[in-house]
């Protein structure tokens, strides 16, 4: 059951002039959090923007005890609410409800996990990520951006034990070109017999090119989605995806159905828009 | 302190009912809102068969307010009482159905499947919906429409019928009107007003649509006014709806003349909303010394500002 907290800002890091992550104080949201969930945040009072912002939860801080203290959110300022976001000092309240959603479902060893993230849907992986090394899952990163300077957060994925596949659009570091060539480049490797289960988050055009490679090689694959989302309850019907029902698209909603999907059911020619 | 207002026939414990198409089926939210707690739930809009509704993006904020166009996305109305029905009986809340048809006939249909079950306390007629192209608005754009739907659906069922007005038209009150002389028991108003938004950098619209309805408090004045023009010439209880979020939002409504009031797009911001508007009454009520909160609806004194207009 989500709860509504008006959430202290504890700190709020600028990664560069359009990424930041927002440290909020929110104990009973961090305790009941899940890899892949999200929460809806109003980063202002009033009516302007109105509607509260969907947000993956990108870390569950803890206090001394090791006791879930308040989760952070990564942002990339692209619109009005995410600039008010970036903006935030500490000490700064907004409201933010959560937990909400399908999380992933991390898998065991045998089985391997790759994450496959793209610009900011790098958000989901930190807690994922932590969660498959807590079962002892091999668990690799592989990070997209168009340039090295939008990499961001790297070494924070290291220290929890995840192996990290950087790529960048200009080569500027990692390998050069797309994070799904790299993906499926590793995938030649790999022998099939061998358990590899992809998740992926990133722009849509990435998550379907992750969903048609972890197609033809057969290997399952969960994509976190996003869309413009009204309450984050399913009382809207505003953010659907459209899915394989039957051999029939249909519609669900990413806020209740998802954010995570199998990616084998999304209908991607009709969600590209 | 008493709450409670009366719908016709229908005792609602207070005037709060969660807008149609805001609050999903109403068991979305069970787990975190007591829905025996509001005066009435109307779920989203029901046709007879299932529909898959418009492609996303189905919603845009604007200043104040939101765009929407998620065209009627439903499970039917046998569904609904089959999946969704009992669930709801089960936690005691005062179902309104809403429902949507193409023909005449259609609305009928539907009321009749309806009333064949419990748990069902009203029936609002969709006539009002801005973003289907057939059916609904079509009849709530139309004097003769409106009395067409409400008559026929008054013919089949005993259920309370509460047709929902649109205000993409140039008098509601006349809608009002005709609604009462079909025999409706009672009115809500306003549904969404027309409108939409583009992107200037790529040209398109930003809903798949091309246009969608307006809610939020941005169209909250205008609704009020129009509550107000209807409580001038129909003796029918007033649902009150638009871009309410606050208990002195509610009592504007009621004031203006209305008998109770639906919460919608605000829910989506706050949706523990209801305890905090049943706090704001209940503060106002003992501010004001009020002990019935329905003898609030239609108080409005306009004596003044007449006056002080005929001596300017």
């Amino acid at each position: 059951m989500p709860v509504d907290v008006d959430a202290a800002v504890i700190s709020n890091t600028r990664l560069s002039e359009d990424y930041c992550v927002v440290a909020l104080s929110a104990p009973a949201i961090a305790a009941l959090a899940r890899p892949g969930q999200f929460v809806m945040v109003k980063p202002a009072r009033g009516t302007d923007p109105l509607l509260r912002r969907p947000f993956s939860i990108f870390e569950v801080l803890r206090d001394k005890a090791g006791a879930p203290a308040g989760i952070s959110l990564l942002n990339k300022r692209v619109g009005t609410g995410t600039r008010l976001l970036y903006d935030l000092e500490a000490g700064a309240r907004v409201a933010c409800l959560g937990p909400l959603g399908r999380p992933f479902e991390p898998v065991d060893p045998p089985a391997r996990a790759w994450m496959i993230a793209g610009g900011v849907g790098l958000a989901p992986f930190l807690t994922l990520g932590e969660a498959l090394s807590a079962r002892g899952t091999d668990t690799t990163l592989f990070y997209g951006a168009r340039t090295a300077s939008e990499l961001y957060c790297v070494d924070r994925f290291e220290r929890a034990g995840i192996r990290v596949f950087l790529t960048t659009e200009d080569g500027g570091r990692g390998g050069k070109g797309f994070v799904t060539a790299a993906v499926q480049g590793q995938l030649d490797l790999t022998p099939s017999g061998e358990p590899v289960h992809l998740y992926a988050c990133g722009p849509t055009p990435m998550m379907r090119a992750a969903a048609a490679v972890a197609a033809s090689y057969g290997r399952p694959c969960d994509v976190s989605l996003e869309q413009v989302m009204g309450c984050g309850l399913g009382g809207c019907y505003s953010c659907v995806v459209p899915v394989w029902d039957d051999a029939k698209p249909h519609f669900e909603r990413s806020c209740i159905d998802g954010p995570v999907f199998d990616a084998s059911r999304i209908a991607w020619e009709a969600l590209a828009h | 302190m008493d709450l409670s207002v009366s719908i016709g026939s229908l005792r609602l414990a207070n005037p709060l009912i969660a807008a149609s198409g805001c609050f999903g089926y109403g068991v979305e939210y069970a787990d975190i809102v007591d829905l025996s707690s509001l005066g009435a739930v109307a779920v989203k809009g029901l046709f007879l068969a299932e529909r898959e509704g418009h492609p996303p993006p189905r919603i845009v904020e604007t200043p104040s307010g939101m765009l929407n166009a998620i065209g009627l996305q439903g499970i039917g109305v046998r569904r609904f009482v089959a999946e969704k029905l009992p669930e709801l009986r089960e936690r005691r809340a005062v179902v309104f159905v809403n429902i949507c048809g193409s023909t005449i006939d259609e609305y009928g249909e539907i009321a009749r499947v309806l009333s064949d079950h419990e748990g069902v306390a009203a029936i609002e007629l969709n006539i009002s919906c801005p973003n289907i192209k057939e059916g609904g608005i079509t009849f709530g754009c139309s004097l003769t429409g409106t009395h067409a739907v409400v008559s026929a659906v008054r013919k089949v069922t005993r259920l309370p019928v509460i047709p929902k007005l649109t205000p993409n038209v140039t008098d509601v009150a006349s809608f009002a009107r005709a609604a009462e002389e079909a025999g409706a028991d009672a009115v809500s108003l306003v549904n969404t007003f027309l409108a939409m938004a583009i992107d200037v950098h790529t040209r398109r619209p930003r809903l798949s649509n091309i246009v969608g309805g307006l809610s939020g408090p941005a169209i909250r004045p205008i609704a009020v006014r129009m509550v107000y023009e209807c409580r001038q010439v129909v003796r029918l209880p007033i649902i009150g709806i638009g871009g309410i979020a606050s208990a002195e939002d509610v009592l504007e409504f009621m004031i203006a003349g209305a008998t109770a009031v639906q919460v919608g797009t605000a829910s989506f911001v706050d949706p523990f909303i209801w305890t905090k508007l049943l706090d704001g009454l209940r503060t106002y009520m003992a501010r004001h010394g009020i002990d019935r909160l329905a003898d609030v609806t239609g108080t409005i004194d306009t004596s003044k500002r007449e006056q002080a207009w005929i001596s300017s």
